[in-house]
């Protein structure tokens, strides 16, 4: 027998355009029935299967094909709509795949969000039992591991009260809670770390890294990157649809991934339509650009001036907002973040209303050359991240060439993360003097 | 194969994993389909946290509760009693006539409940079905076992009724629980059909509230199946739950004579539509999670 836990054989889904959205009516369709004679005799014979093959339909996957070995933790990542939740769903049996098999070999857990199935008006008790049988635990397992999920989730105190009465955070973590308690052999993670507050989101990687370490099976679909890169001793990078990079060396296809192909990366990003919509600080425009507010393309010299430029729109304002950015090397170093609070309150920008620009000069002759990517990053001081940094939040690429230095000796880029011009000075003779006279009153 | 299990050190995760390891292929599924029932039984504690989910919200959103499951069949009974009974002096073959409906709306609600429960049960829990895989076939038939506590309520008030008007039951009372399991098989068979196609088709759930009261009168629940010539009979069984209604009237009431000939075209009816609703509930529940 195999030692593999996983195995797909050209997957392949395919969906009709528009299946989601619209349902039939019986009506329509009694209708059609009743049309549909004549409209056959008006049509020729061979025409109405052509007009049947011509439905618009998109394959989300195609001949997607991958073993996984027993104990390999597998970060899956792409974009949004690249097939990573489709992949899921089809090994998870929620779906079936148009084309193509996957053998599975062992149970299969799969937490595609969590809390499916809480109900509002049962109790933290009664959700915990409805919630593990809808997972797939038995009654047993779960009475005996019952009190292990409560303290882990640590709502003691309202185990008897109805979730409806509990604050979001203690809704989340009971149902994470729960989740991190199944046994199967095989765990299928779609995107649920990314809730709870800070401590809890770290209490759920310690317990996937924990769960990691015992030798079981994971397929982990998640934006975090650091959460990927913690975790998972392989990586698959899914694109429109197919396996772009599959490998065991987890941190190039992170890079790969983060740092798009050259004719991608732009230096502005635009909101289209409704994304990160909140109502304390929706994006519209996040770009960098030159003094006049013009953005910046293609690479720029390191002796311009450039500025990091935010537009959004507020809704409401709250006095713990903190927006900033943060900038990564290509090998995804964090070189630092910067928030529009962190100089004294007096010299914040004043928000009000409607939209605002928000711009922070990025220092010349600070960066190296290379391409840097900033993120937006920010939220509701110690309360909650309306743009976690490291998770997909808005991110353009600043590339830097030349203009490093006016100075003869230093035309090359040189190695290191930054290439700060930094002023050097003789010592004044006088100093020395100094010197000696202050340790001399010390040993007094 | 490395053996899971010896790099486990929690005795329980060993004593799991001590199981064969199953294996599923996952592929396009074609033709008739597995009805795969054993997986089913595998999935039972879901089927009961299921229904003991719905019997619980319902209870605690009802501002009546529990005595809505008396309230509806009791002022049925009232209203029938006084229209048909007492003014349209319709037979009821030597039963008290508030017994004679009572009895065949207890087996009605059941029906009624569960058909109109389980046709929306697919869309009800959308949430459910896509995002977690268990055999489908478990959300109807949950839906329709929550019914049996409010029949369970209301069985009750059926034997203080009995004891009121004196009437015994005969050995055929034994046979009950064989009637309430068929009147289940028809739920379920009708429920199939329903909720699959109140998938893909939304507006099957407006039909439901007229095919409840167009069934109502078909089936002999405020008239007996005595008003129908005994040649016509067999034929009237073809409205399965003409069975079930004269076949709970036999067993709790000993009303003569026991529906033989009728019950048994009903059956033949029951089995080709839970047959028939096991397996387009099948074919079907593959777009499920695509379409909801």
């Amino acid at each position: 027998m195999s030692d593999h836990a996983i195995r797909c054989e050209v997957i392949g889904k395919q969906y009709r355009i528009g299946e989601r959205e619209r349902y039939k009516a019986l009506r329509d369709v009694i209708t059609d029935a009743l049309k549909g004679p004549f409209r056959r005799i008006r049509e020729a014979g061979g025409r109405e299967e052509s007009n049947r093959n011509r439905k618009p339909t998109i394959w989300a996957l195609q001949d997607v094909s991958f073993e996984v070995k027993e104990g390999e933790v597998v970060g899956v990542i792409g974009r949004n709509g690249a097939g990573k939740s489709t992949l899921l769903k089809i090994l998870s049996r929620i779906t079936e795949p148009t084309r193509g098999y996957a053998e599975i070999h062992g149970r299969v857990g799969s937490l595609l969000e969590v809390g499916t199935g809480f109900h509002p008006e049962l109790t933290g008790r009664e959700n915990i039992f409805l919630n593990g049988a809808i997972l797939g635990m038995k009654k047993v397992e779960i009475a005996r591991k019952f009190d292990e999920i409560v303290a882990f989730a640590e709502v003691e105190d309202f185990i008897d009260t109805p979730v409806k009465r509990y604050s979001s955070g203690m809704y989340v973590r009971l149902a994470f809670a729960v989740a991190a308690h199944m046994e199967t052999e095989i765990l299928l993670v779609d995107e649920v770390l990314a809730v709870g507050d800070a401590h809890f989101q770290k209490k759920c990687l310690g317990k996937m890294g924990e769960v990691a370490k015992h030798g079981r099976t994971i397929l982990f679909v998640s934006h975090n990157m650091n959460a990927i890169e913690q975790l998972c001793n392989r990586v698959i990078l899914v694109d429109q649809g197919s396996v772009k990079r599959d490998s065991q060396d987890v941190r190039p296809v992170l890079t790969e991934y983060l740092f798009e192909k050259e004719n991608e990366r732009s230096s502005i990003w635009l909101n289209d339509g409704d994304r990160y919509n909140n109502r304390y600080f929706q994006p519209q425009r996040f770009a960098i650009v030159d003094a006049g507010g013009r953005p910046l393309s293609g690479p720029v010299r390191n002796d311009c001036e450039m500025w990091v430029e935010v537009e959004a729109h507020l809704e409401q304002l709250d006095p713990a907002l903190t927006i900033g950015y943060a900038i990564y090397s290509e090998d995804r170093n964090l070189l630092y973040w910067s928030y529009q609070t962190d100089q004294p309150p007096k010299q914040w920008p004043v928000l009000t209303y409607g939209r605002h620009r928000l711009r922070s000069r990025l220092p010349s002759n600070f960066l190296n050359e290379g391409t840097y990517r900033i993120e937006l990053i920010g939220g509701l001081h110690f309360r909650e991240w309306l743009f976690t940094p490291g998770v997909a939040g808005p991110h353009i690429y600043l590339t830097i060439r030349g203009g490093l230095s006016d100075s003869p000796y230093w035309i090359a880029k040189r190695p290191g993360l930054l290439a700060p011009v930094l002023a050097w000075e003789q010592v004044p003779q006088s100093f020395e003097h100094c010197r000696s006279e202050h340790l001399k009153s010390n040993e007094v | 194969m490395p053996d899971i299990s010896t790099s486990q050190p929690s005795e329980v995760a060993v004593k799991e994993t001590e199981h064969l390891r199953p294996t599923w292929r996952i592929q396009p599924s074609q033709g008739w389909i597995s009805l795969r029932l054993g997986e089913l039984w595998e999935y039972r504690e879901l089927l009961y946290f299921l229904a003991w989910r719905d019997v619980k919200i319902r209870y605690k959103q009802t501002g009546l509760g529990v005595a809505w499951a008396v309230l509806q069949p009791v002022l049925g009974m009232l209203i029938f009693t006084i229209f048909f009974g007492r003014l349209a002096k319709v037979p009821s073959d030597g039963i008290p006539y508030p017994l004679f409906s009572y009895s065949a709306l207890l087996a009605w609600q059941l029906f009624a409940y569960s058909i109109t429960e389980s046709s929306n049960s697919v869309v009800a829990n959308e949430r459910l079905i896509t995002k977690v895989y268990f055999p489908r076939l478990v959300i109807p038939m949950a839906s329709i076992l929550a019914g049996l506590v409010d029949f369970a309520i209301a069985f009750v008030l059926v034997i203080a009724m009995m004891a009121y008007y004196g009437v015994h039951p005969g050995w055929g009372i034994l046979s009950l629980p064989l009637f309430i399991v068929f009147e289940l098989a028809t739920a379920l068979g009708v429920g199939l059909w329903l909720s699959a196609l109140n998938v893909e088709y939304r507006d099957v759930r407006y039909t439901v509230p007229f095919i409840v009261q167009f069934w109502m009168f078909a089936s002999p629940v405020v008239y007996s199946s005595t008003l129908v010539p005994a040649r016509w009979r067999p034929l009237y069984g073809l409205n399965p739950m003409a069975g079930v209604v004269e076949g709970f009237r036999w067993a709790l009431l000993n009303k003569q004579p026991a529906p033989g000939s009728m019950f048994a075209v009903s059956s033949t009816v029951v089995v080709a539509l839970l047959v028939g609703g096991l397996y387009y509930y099948r074919r079907m529940e593959k777009n499920f999670a695509d379409v909801v």
